[in-house]
């Protein structure tokens, strides 16, 4: 597949402060590709660079290998959804749907009935006629998707898209937007900070943060292979973990031995070790790789979240079988859920582990 | 709710005194004649030929002031929005500063700067321009002086409006591939029309009733219909006839005032 969109060597500062370094990202043809990454890290920059909203300092973007750096947006060939959706208060749903195709010239015919197929893709049939004002946020946020669809951008831009809707709309819209990106065969690049929306929707995930892609890659990838502690954190939990590379395949993890299944991080090597919660399986004491004690217990609703202390770690484990705090359990961890990293070599490259 | 109507009460008294009973006291002396009895011939004396002129040129230099004032408020508008805040403040104050000082000491300023020796032609003559401009005692003279003292009132309402549009707004134009033309067009013209309908408003009225800048400027050659009354009510004319002058007036402004607001679809920012 060709590159729709190239951003080649990107910086931007705002006030003297570096918001994107040297960034450089291959956007494919038809993918659903995400940036996610905490509030501030520079994704709606990155969305409006492409957009050319924002021009960069230095860099280049390339659309279909043309360079766009200096286009302005009406020129581009990409269609932007709004993060609070930015409709035309003074214009009822038909007209702001229509807006796109009659600066472009198209006939009142085509203009009609492209409403109407928009209308209908977005489940907003016989909307036409109504006031924006009156809509809901859900129905509002349809109405800008189906405003920048009718111009069959090539790619469509969507900022937070969901950020304003309750958590059961949001979740009926993600389906809906990956059904509407699979009929459309466009390509679709999707800001949010929600990790889970991310990984839900995405075919390709762009972790940022501070500025740098983290890493980038499936969803699965990005999940089971994280390459450093901040994408670690940042996709869901897990424990991370000072440890020693003994050689290919074996890593020392709270003085323990544990066979791996990594190679090529050299020998005695410090390295961070990342274990899913849902990877540690809990045994009889004596009978796993560690021991320790349970320390804490909550119910999650699908299975039991512990804290269980173990070789001077406090390890977070996932289970769907209950041990009450105060038992002594053995931990034991498949080698191929042990993934090592990496220690961060300088402090740019130090990612911030931020909350959101 | 009684303490509220407590609150407002000073309000209503003035308004009641100052805006009620006069209305009510001109009302009366419209409708009748010198010893009291009922009359039409007040509201009549519009159709006299010098009232008629008066009115109609009144009409016209309020109209020509408040387009005056629309074409250099709104691009200011856009201007003072597209700066992104950062001068904005000193550029409102500038604009407010004459606002300081009234606005009779205002209009003779224009007297002094506009007379045939005034200081306007004395720096064109040391510059060697022998001509001059000699618009004093003319229309001009009066509409330039309206525009200067109610331009303010056109600027404010719409940069208001303006400053509060949504950038967002104008980007999603841009996006779907409006021209900067075609943004101010669709998007940002009609979402200030509440200011500036607030501006029309606040220019039309003072300008269409002005009798003291056509009297400072036009140096008794130019009657607007405010000059009339006011000579009808204070030099010796008839107290009944200024009334009646005023009633038609009256309506007129609120016949204005309702064609205005049939523009104004969102029924916001009304005014006054
Ligand atoms: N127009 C601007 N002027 C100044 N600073 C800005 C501007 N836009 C963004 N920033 C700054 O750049 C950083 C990244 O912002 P942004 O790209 O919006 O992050 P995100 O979308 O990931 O939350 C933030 O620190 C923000 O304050
Ligand atoms: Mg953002």
């Amino acid at each position: 597949m060709a590159n729709i969109l190239e951003l080649v060597h990107v910086s931007k500062s705002f006030d003297n402060e570096m918001v994107l370094d040297d960034l450089n990202l291959e956007i494919k043809e038809n993918t659903f590709m995400t940036l996610l990454g905490p509030s501030g890290c520079g994704k709606t920059t990155t969305l409006r660079i492409i957009g050319g909203f924002t021009t960069p300092d230095s860099g280049k973007v390339l659309f279909e290998g043309r360079d766009i750096t200096n286009l302005p947006p009406n020129k581009r060939h990409l269609n932007t959804v709004f993060q609070k959706y930015a409709l035309f208060p003074h214009m009822n749903v038909g007209d702001n749907i229509a807006y796109g195709l009659k600066i472009s010239g198209k006939s009142k015919s085509y203009i009609d009935s492209k409403i109407d197929y928009a209308l209908k893709l977005v489940n907003m049939d016989g909307y036409k006629n109504r006031a924006v004002t009156q809509l809901s946020g859900g129905q509002q946020q349809r109405i800008a998707i189906a405003r920048a669809i009718v111009n069959e951008p090539k790619v469509l831009l969507l900022d937070e898209p969901l950020g304003a809707l309750d958590l059961k709309l949001r979740q009926d819209m993600q389906y809906e937007l990956i059904r509407l990106k699979n009929e459309l065969g466009i390509t679709f690049i999707y800001v949010t900070h929600d990790q889970e929306e991310a990984l839900t929707m995405s075919d390709t995930v762009v972790v940022m943060n501070q500025g740098y892609i983290q890493q980038m890659g499936s969803p699965e990838n990005i999940y089971n292979e994280p390459e450093n502690a901040f994408v670690a954190t940042f996709i869901g939990d897990s424990n991370i973990i000072d440890s020693i590379m003994i050689h290919d395949e074996l890593v020392r993890i709270c003085g323990v031995n544990f066979p791996c299944v990594d190679k090529g991080f050299g020998v005695n090597k410090p390295v961070d070790v990342v274990i899913r919660p849902e990877d540690v399986i809990l045994d009889e004491v004596g009978k796993g790789q560690l021991d320790g004690v349970v320390t804490h217990l909550i119910f999650k609703g699908v299975h039991y979240e512990m804290e269980v202390m173990a070789g001077g770690f406090e390890w977070l484990v996932q289970s769907t079988v209950l041990q009450p705090v105060g038992k002594e359990v053995s931990l034991r961890v498949d080698p191929f859920n042990i993934q090592i990293m990496n220690k961060p070599a300088s402090e740019d490259e130090e990612a911030v582990v931020v909350d959101v | 709710m009684s303490k509220n109507k407590l609150l407002s009460g000073p309000y209503l008294l003035f308004i009641l005194c100052g805006t009620v009973i006069p209305l009510l006291a001109i009302l009366y002396y419209a409708l009748v004649d010198k010893n009291g009895s009922f009359t039409l011939r007040n509201i009549a004396s519009v159709a006299e030929p010098v009232h008629l002129k008066a009115l109609g040129l009144s009409l016209l230099l309020a109209f020509i002031c408040t387009v005056i004032c629309l074409l250099l408020a709104f691009p200011l508008g856009l201007l003072l929005r597209k700066s992104g805040g950062k001068n904005k403040g000193f550029v409102i104050f500038m604009l407010i500063l004459p606002m300081w000082m009234n606005f009779l000491l205002r209009t003779i300023a224009w007297k002094v700067l506009l007379q045939k020796t005034g200081v306007i032609n004395s720096i064109l003559a040391a510059l060697g321009i022998s001509n001059g401009i000699n618009i004093i005692n003319t229309p001009y003279a009066v509409v330039l002086g309206m525009v200067y003292d109610f331009l303010p009132f056109m600027i404010l309402p719409i940069y208001n409006v303006m400053i509060k549009i949504d950038n967002s707004l104008v980007e999603a134009a841009y996006d779907l591939g409006a021209s900067s033309f075609k943004v101010m067009k669709d998007v940002l013209l009609p979402l200030s029309m509440p200011g500036i309908i607030s501006g029309i408003t606040m220019t039309f009225v003072p300008a269409m009733t002005t009798f003291a800048i056509s009297q400072i400027l036009g140096g008794g050659n130019i009657y607007l219909i405010g000059n009339i009354i006011e000579l009808e009510f204070l030099h010796g004319g008839s107290r009944n006839v200024g009334s009646g002058l005023s009633m038609v007036m009256m309506v007129f402004i609120l016949i204005s005032m309702a064609l205005l607001n049939k523009f104004d679809k969102n029924g916001e920012g009304t005014v006054i």
